[in-house]
């Protein structure tokens, strides 16, 4: 049988053998933690301790600044040492709130809810709200408002993301192989509060001990389906899930719940379920320490806040010289430029590429018009003229060659035998002109 | 762009952080080995002439580009091949009885005219090769059709003359060109082979079709071009090729003489001056066949090629535009709303 895939794509080596079979293990904790109030997409939070105030570990300590935002909560128990200014991992200064662990994980009291499947929506909704619930693919969108849609786009459908299509990273494959069951009832818990009977999990085909393992754990569900899908990048990213899945396809600027579908990735589902049954705010996740410049890769439970130098101490140091460290995976996360920055809510990973690895900026060379951009846009943009408008300082003109459609996946810029850095090209002319 | 370098000596840029091998010189020195097989055989057929023309077209276009860049303080690419490559085609679109400044001339148009003057690679509207041997044709119409016998293999510097498979298809028709070469099979042996008249490295079908096979196999051409170029020009000749009646022609000569193959391959294929969305590419094609075979029937030259490929090449922007694929999710808009309700 065909598997499921979308039109495009490309095939970068996918590196996952690196930490693939490293079982998820506890991170040291850090002595102390710098959590920034703005880890989501939408308003940043409002602090609501104060300096020296004694905090405990999942005690909320910034409340949501808006309707598009998420709270924030201690993930240690210590004291508040000092709010202000840090930079976060893109090198922004972010409003942040230091504490100081000390070491006792004294918990705040939690609720736990055996009978969380009978709860009703709202109260299931409220939980996750309440639990600072963000998508943890790495876009950070606060999760209660994707599960608000308005009144007039019904859902019908709900996506588990667990393409993982970012090559090295493996974070949400061991979730799947070590807690299937968790993600499942974070699955039915999504269905739930949407009020649907039709729930996906999508996986590469590259990972068949995780398709077998979510399988198994949803046989008993008639509702829910686990697809594999194609290898193929950028499989994961939403409208091309939702296009392998379901078979539909998300209109230009529009969201999934323009076709009825709302996408969660695993490692939300998991937090779902964490706070649904024991009322356990998004206080840590894990992160993938990967790449070919560190001595040993893992996948840690990393407190949210944890300086990910620490992480790159505790996965055995760089392998010779690091030429790059970056926060997510190679085809769009960002390079750090201080490894002195917090672990947040969206960190999937954080590769270390050595000094050898590096492919650098500098040369490149015209477009000499190949094509292979365009025939594997998963969009179907042609990037190449895209890529020649920008750097010519045409950028209404790019318009007409839908700019913002674009996502930024960076499959072309992977393809290009010149080497251009189409998505630098492309992001320029984006904050040149409007939509 | 640039690089940030910061503390721990991070280099920090724009994602991706992975690149693929890829690279235009490692696309251009693949297509120059892919002309290889046709080049040597060509010197095989035609000798010492053949030989030198080619390495003058060479050696000219990359001391054209050398010195138009140094001049121009522009960074000096000859090494990525693409130079070598125009001069290298270009020395195969020539007789092997050109006199040597010719060569340099050709090369000269093809690679400052055609492509610097536009703008460099990736900027110039038609193929260098063919511009250049376009320039040639026009300005030097005696000496670029003088073809040797493909008889002259290591011996003689000064070979005799005759007329290309083409040449007396047109003048003379099918009956003359089947009696020179023997019989219809022997025919289609010779032109398989490449023993026959014309330029230096369009003769031999076996040793194009061997070069061409590598660059699919590589992936750096694509069947679209090819097949609907030489399915055109196939289709034409069979229904119109024959005087006084259709459906009679014979295609099989028509692709395997002239510069059909190499055309089709090696130059209709060039990423600049083709179309670049693929469907595009087919319309292209078609293009470019029915415009060769319509200058082989009907117009004042035997062949038709070059004439039809650098046409095609001003319509490719054109093309691009009008099949510029469409955006995700965009045709599916009105089922988007059934969906909806």
């Amino acid at each position: 049988m065909a598997l499921a895939t979308f039109k495009g794509g490309i095939h970068p080596p996918d590196k996952k053998e690196l930490a693939k079979d490293r079982p998820i293990s506890e991170a040291k904790p850090p002595q102390r933690v710098v959590i920034p109030l703005s880890q989501h997409l939408g308003a940043p939070c409002k602090p609501i301790v104060t300096i020296g105030q004694e905090v405990k570990k999942g005690e909320m300590i910034g409340e949501p600044g808006g309707f598009v935002s998420a709270p924030v909560h201690s993930s240690v128990s210590g004291k508040v040492i000092a709010i202000g200014e840090f930079p976060n991992a893109m090198g922004r200064m972010v409003n942040s709130i230091v504490i100081e662990n000390n070491g006792k994980e004294e918990w705040a009291a939690l609720k736990d809810n055996p009978d969380y499947m009978k709860l009703s929506p709202e109260e299931l909704k409220e939980k996750i709200k309440a639990a600072g619930i963000v998508g943890m693919g790495g876009a950070a969108f606060p999760t209660s408002v994707k599960l608000s849609p308005p009144k007039e786009k019904p859902i019908d459908t709900v996506i588990i993301n667990g393409a993982e299509c970012e090559p090295y990273l493996t974070a949400d494959y061991r979730l799947m192989v070590e807690k299937p069951n968790e993600v499942i009832e974070g699955l039915k818990i999504l269905m739930k509060v949407l009020g649907v009977n039709k729930g996906f999990v999508g996986i590469e085909n590259n990972k068949p001990d995780a398709i077998e393992k979510m399988k198994a754990a949803a046989k008993n569900e008639p509702g829910i389906e686990v697809c594999a899908l194609e290898v193929k990048y950028p499989q994961g990213a939403e409208k091309m899930l939702i296009k392998a899945t379901t078979g539909r396809e998300v209109p230009p600027r529009a969201l999934p719940m323009d076709v009825r579908v709302v996408v969660q990735n695993v490692g939300t589902a998991l937090a779902v379920y964490e706070a649904a049954r024991y009322g356990k705010p998004l206080i840590e996740r894990v992160v993938t320490v990967t790449g070919e410049g560190i001595n040993s890769p893992a996948n840690l439970v990393v407190k949210i806040g944890t300086m990910i130098s620490e992480l790159i101490e505790q996965s055995g140091g760089f392998k010779g010289g690091a030429g790059k460290v970056i926060s997510g995976g190679p085809m769009m996360g960002f390079a750090l430029s201080s490894l002195d920055v917090a672990v947040t809510k969206g960190t999937s990973g954080v590769l270390v590429i050595p000094e050898e690895g590096v492919v650098h900026a500098g040369d490149f060379g015209p477009c000499i018009r190949c094509g292979r951009c365009i025939d594997i846009c998963a969009m179907g943009l042609i990037p190449s003229m895209l890529s020649i408008l920008s750097e010519k300082g045409f950028y209404e003109e790019a318009k007409e060659y839908n700019l913002f459609d674009c996502f930024e996946c960076g499959s072309c810029a992977f393809v290009c035998p010149s080497k251009r850095p189409i998505v630098q090209l492309v992001r320029l002319a984006k904050s040149q002109t409007k939509p | 762009m640039a690089e940030i370098k910061k503390e721990h000596e991070l280099i920090v840029t724009v994602s991706p952080h992975i690149k693929s091998e890829e690279s235009t010189s490692r696309i251009m020195w693949s297509v120059n080995i892919a002309l290889l097989p046709a080049a040597v055989m060509g010197a095989y057929f035609f000798g010492p002439r053949a030989v030198l023309a080619i390495a003058l077209c060479i050696i000219s276009a990359l001391l054209s580009e050398y010195i138009y860049q140094k001049a121009l303080n522009k960074k000096v690419s000859i090494n990525d091949g693409s130079a070598f490559l125009t001069g290298l085609l270009l020395g195969m679109n020539l007789p092997a009885s050109v006199p040597f400044y010719i060569p340099v001339v050709g090369s000269f148009v093809a690679v400052i005219i055609t492509k610097q003057l536009f703008g460099g690679l990736g900027y110039n509207v038609f193929n260098p090769a063919l511009i250049g041997r376009a320039f040639l044709l026009i300005s030097f119409p005696k000496l670029m059709t003088i073809w040797t016998k493909p008889e002259a293999a290591f011996v003689q510097f000064d070979a005799k003359t005759t007329a290309t498979p083409l040449g007396i298809l047109k003048e003379e028709g099918l009956s003359k060109l089947i009696e020179v070469f023997g019989d219809k099979m022997n025919l289609y042996m010779e032109l398989l082979k490449g023993h026959r008249a014309g330029s230096i490295g369009e003769t031999s079908a076996i040793a194009l079709i061997i070069g061409a096979a590598f660059l699919f196999y590589r992936g750096y051409i694509t069947w679209h071009i090819p097949v609907s170029f030489l399915g055109t020009a196939a289709v034409m000749a069979w229904i119109f090729g024959a005087k006084g009646a259709l459906f009679a022609g014979d295609p099989v000569i028509h692709l395997l003489s002239g510069g059909m193959l190499l055309g089709a391959f090696f130059m209709a294929t060039d990423y600049v001056t083709c179309p670049s969305v693929k469907k595009g590419q087919i319309l292209f094609g078609i293009g470019c066949g029915f415009l060769t075979m319509l200058i082989r029937l009907k117009g004042g030259f035997p062949e038709g090629v070059m004439f039809a490929i650098l046409i095609m090449n001003c319509f490719a922007p054109l093309i691009d535009r009008g099949f510029k694929s469409k955006v995700f999710g965009a045709l599916k808009e009105t089922k988007a709303k059934e969906i909806k309700k």
